[in-house]
């Protein structure tokens, strides 16, 4: 699963589709025999990994920003967990069986299972964390748990999930970064968003909270009571808070830390820090939570409401440039706003929007765009989301092709907070460039973009084009509530179809999210999780 | 620099009780100044557009709006700039600077707790730019227009132009990437189990290169003003009584010309202290120092008012108390000035 970024690149460019396919092999290899793969774990040492920026706290089921979902699932576990193929594993929960209309789940749970703090783990704090956390405080779970209606615990080891509507997204949800197991005794009875134990948190995961120095480091140490016996291997997770990309880069480089992840440093740094003999880059374990890169329109204003200038503005992009010269071969093309990382829901036959600017122009005319005396169209603002210079380079591409075809585009800088309430609150934009997760279905991650009802001011990332198409409205909910896989894709089928028609927003590139790690780490990426799952297996080679 | 005052000497008040009086005179002052920046930074941060919900909201993916709503209220974000603004000056003056939502701790507790990084980083940077400012502007100013003088002119004025986030790079490419030999990154190394020896020695070592990359663009200036205070003095006429006096040139420069010189420099000590402050947030985002200055530069990126507000004051009582005490210095170093 280990290779530099200078041997696929290239093979990414020509066949991204062959190399995912040996990806999912290897990585379905990887699972059925990671140990016998890589040798005898060893016990002991320190992991250090980058973390930036710094959390607010470190509880995942109160606040799910990606630095909190680094350090929480190594405390706190959930009832299963993925493989890279999203099929369930045992986790807190060791078997489950759903009735045959969806409307029960009933979950086994592990016993003989203990909170950091000593107390043993029952069918209570499942009841607790999915019925008093999860449903009211966490950012996706008022969606994602809303036909959850009571969780019977008919004994200590049992939990039974009762919904008012099928709802089989909720079996994608499971994991611990997105649905932790938080104990009762603790959380009971206060205001759980400023419970301390947010900020020196009691699971019941392999490593137990042991010190935060603020904008300096998280230390976590080894459960020594962890239910899977003889793990962790590693005796100490050290989360190191290091806010330059320079600085990152010099600290992988040292070997000071071994392990970061996503944007840790910049993409034209990673082929130099691949090239290092003690460093390896992989794109493997970002399945569960694998991000696609945007561009939505404001439909609200009078020239992009025109379905023919947005499907024109399409025929502008040069996807191909973008991912070789601004992702540095760190993306795929994308074909439809579902990642191909999922599957059972990907479709690639439909609608596409290859570069050609003859067609834009006749698109563009068809629509009464004519060129005025100054060769200009009409004027845009392209706004692009701060979190990454990827993102401006590409508004920037985007500005030279939307200025070939005549229109005039202005691209805007802010901050991110200015960015977000532009966008979401005050809909003051033309074209915005973003990137989003996927998150592992998509009524969690990506239904919000195209639903009537999630046109919402003031939330980010919700419905920001004012895409209101009852059609669409349609397929979705009747996707939210079909428990037949075989029609459930059918329906995201009609649903990325009706996307890539009217292009409400569409997919530029599939990102492939890396990890930079030190080759003495083995046994990473044993799930679909990567950089969110617990680390129990991880070992650091002498 | 407020109270120079030279007076001829009449008779006066005991000095003591001058000093009383200017002294609370000087703290009522301060107090209006702080309320007064404490309503300016209310007023421009609000200017801002988003607040800290959005950033929170914005950071875990989004959400729904009741789960907004919900935050808002929670954190006292949905009740207009001039409710918060009273609150906030109320609490203050029961000293509540309030609570950071976005890390989940009292104010007090986060400046505190970066306190010493900041001071231990302040301290180390000062003491290097004017101890080295004063020796190589007293060297300059002894050997005008020589090949030394314009060695350390051109050297003080790279060291003026250099950004301070670009040699703290390049040292740490050259020290800790090429010649492996002190860290750059962070303030001592983490769970090493030193004894107390030890840990010092390991946090002068994580010191040398932030504190140097601090200190710079300051040496550059202390040797600009001491070598042209000095050539100023030297030019006075009771230099040119030394020199007729035959006295040697090692004791002009070091008992008449560098105890007058250095005057200016003491006003420009207490100017530094408040530009360390901004200057820190550079060095310390490079070399991974936790200090104030980074908290203070997240805090914007977050929206954290409260945070940012309790270090702004946090930030103006440190000058204005240095302000005093550099005038009460100042008045102590030459009998010509007193506090009045």
């Amino acid at each position: 699963m280990t290779f530099t970024a200078t041997r696929f690149a290239p093979r990414l460019l020509t066949g991204g589709k062959a190399l995912l396919g040996a990806l999912a092999l290897v990585a379905g290899l990887a699972a059925a025999g990671p140990a016998a793969a890589q040798g005898q774990p060893v016990r002991g040492g320190t992991l250090s990994m980058i973390l930036n920026p710094e959390p607010a706290v470190l509880v995942s089921g109160v606040n799910s920003s990606s630095p909190v979902a680094a350090v929480s699932p190594k405390m706190f576990e959930g009832l299963v967990t993925y493989d890279p193929k999203f099929k369930m594993l045992p986790q807190l929960a060791v078997s489950w069986n759903q009735s045959a209309d969806g409307k029960t789940i009933t979950f086994k749970l592990r016993p003989g299972v203990k909170w950091h703090d000593g107390k043993p783990f029952t069918s209570a704090d499942v009841q607790f964390s999915f019925m008093e956390i999860l449903k009211k405080y966490h950012s996706r779970g008022t969606a994602t748990f809303q036909h959850l209606v009571a969780v019977e615990t008919p004994d200590d080891l049992t939990a039974v999930f009762k919904l008012d509507e099928p709802s089989p997204y909720i079996m994608r949800a499971l994991a611990g970064v997105e649905a932790p197991i938080m104990p009762k005794h603790i959380y009971e009875g206060s205001d759980p968003l400023k419970n301390p134990a947010n900020l020196k948190p009691i699971g019941t995961g392999p490593f137990k909270f042991k010190e935060w120095e603020r904008g300096n480091y998280i230390m976590l140490e080894r459960n020594p009571d962890y239910w899977d016996k003889g793990k962790p291997y590693l005796d100490n997770l050290v989360f190191r808070i290091i806010p330059d990309g320079s600085a990152r880069a010099v600290a992988l480089e040292s070997g000071a830390v071994q392990y970061g992840t996503q944007y840790v440093v910049p993409l034209n740094d990673v082929e130099r820090l691949s090239k290092l003999p003690n460093l390896a880059v992989t794109t493997a374990g970002y399945e569960y939570n694998t991000s696609v890169n945007y561009l939505e329109f404001n439909l609200r204003r009078p020239y992009l409401a025109d379905r023919r200038v947005r499907q024109a503005i399409a025929y502008t992009i040069n996807t191909d440039f973008l991912v070789k010269n601004v992702w540095f071969g760190f993306a795929t093309k994308a074909t439809s706003p579902i990642t191909d990382k999922q599957a059972d829901f990907h479709t690639s036959n439909i609608p596409q929007y290859p570069y050609d600017l003859k067609k834009a122009e006749q698109l563009l005319d068809e629509a009464g765009m004519k060129k005025g005396p100054d060769g200009i169209r009409f004027k845009v603002t392209i706004d692009w989301s701060p979190s990454g210079e990827m993102f401006r380079q590409t508004a920037e591409l985007l500005r030279q092709g939307l200025q070939r075809v005549g229109i005039q585009a202005e691209i805007r800088n802010s901050d991110n907070p200015t960015y977000l309430r532009r966008v979401w609150t005050d809909n003051d934009f033309d074209i915005n460039i973003f990137s989003a997760s996927n998150i592992a279905d998509p009524v969690i991650g990506i239904q919000r973009f195209y639903w009537s009802k999630s046109i919402q001011k003031g939330v980010s990332y919700s419905n920001g084009s004012g895409y209101n198409n009852p059609e669409m409205d349609k397929i979705l909910e009747s996707a939210q509530i079909e428990n037949n896989p075989a029609k459930r894709k059918k329906l995201y089928e009609d649903m990325q179809r009706l996307v890539m028609t009217d292009l409400p927003n569409m997919g530029l590139v599939y990102i492939q999210w890396f990890t930079i790690y030190d080759k003495k780490i083995k046994n990473l990426n044993t799930t679909g999780l990567g950089p969110y799952e617990s680390f129990a297996d991880v070992y650091m080679e002498k | 620099m407020a109270t120079e005052s030279v007076r001829p000497a009449p008779a006066r008040r005991s000095g003591r009780e001058r000093l009383v009086r200017y002294l609370v005179r000087r703290l009522g002052q301060a107090a209006l100044t702080l309320v007064a920046i404490v309503i300016l930074n209310f007023v421009i941060l609000h200017l801002a557009p988003g607040d800290a919900i959005d950033v929170l909201a914005g950071e875990a993916g989004g959400g729904t709006p009741e789960y907004v709503e919900q935050l808002r209220h929670a954190y006292g974000l949905d009740q207009p700039i001039y409710v918060q603004m009273v609150r906030y000056l109320v609490n203050a003056a029961q000293l509540n600077f309030g609570f950071s939502f976005r890390n989940n701790m009292s104010v007090v507790d986060l400046i505190m707790s970066r306190l010493p990084a900041t001071l231990l980083l302040m301290t180390a940077s000062i003491l290097l730019s004017f101890t080295l400012g004063v020796l190589l502007g007293v060297f300059a100013a002894r050997r005008v227009n020589s090949f030394a003088d314009n060695a350390i002119s051109v050297l003080a004025l790279l060291c003026y132009a250099t950004p301070l986030f670009w040699f703290g790079l390049m040292a740490i490419v050259l020290f800790t990437v090429k010649l492996n030999l002190l860290p750059g990154n962070g303030m001592y190394t983490i769970a090493a189990n030193y004894d107390w020896f030890e840990a010092t020695l390991d946090v002068g070592r994580h010191l040398v290169l932030p504190a140097c990359s601090l200190a710079l663009f300051h040496m550059a200036v202390y040797t600009r003003l001491m070598r042209s205070s000095m050539l100023e003095i030297y030019g006075l006429d009771y230099i040119r009584t030394a020199r007729a006096k035959g006295l040697s040139q090692r004791r002009i420069a070091f008992r008449h010309v560098l105890p007058n010189a250095i005057l200016p420099m003491v006003t420009m000590l207490g100017l530094q202290i408040g530009a360390l402050l901004g200057g820190a947030v550079l060095v310390e985002t490079v070399f991974g120092w936790p200090g104030l200055g980074r908290l203070a530069f997240d805090a914007i990126l977050q929206r954290d008012h409260n945070l940012l507000i309790g270090i702004l004051l946090f930030g103006s009582a440190l000058v204005i108390v240095a302000n005093l005490v550099t005038d009460l210095v100042y008045a102590w170093l030459d009998p010509r000035i007193e506090v009045a």
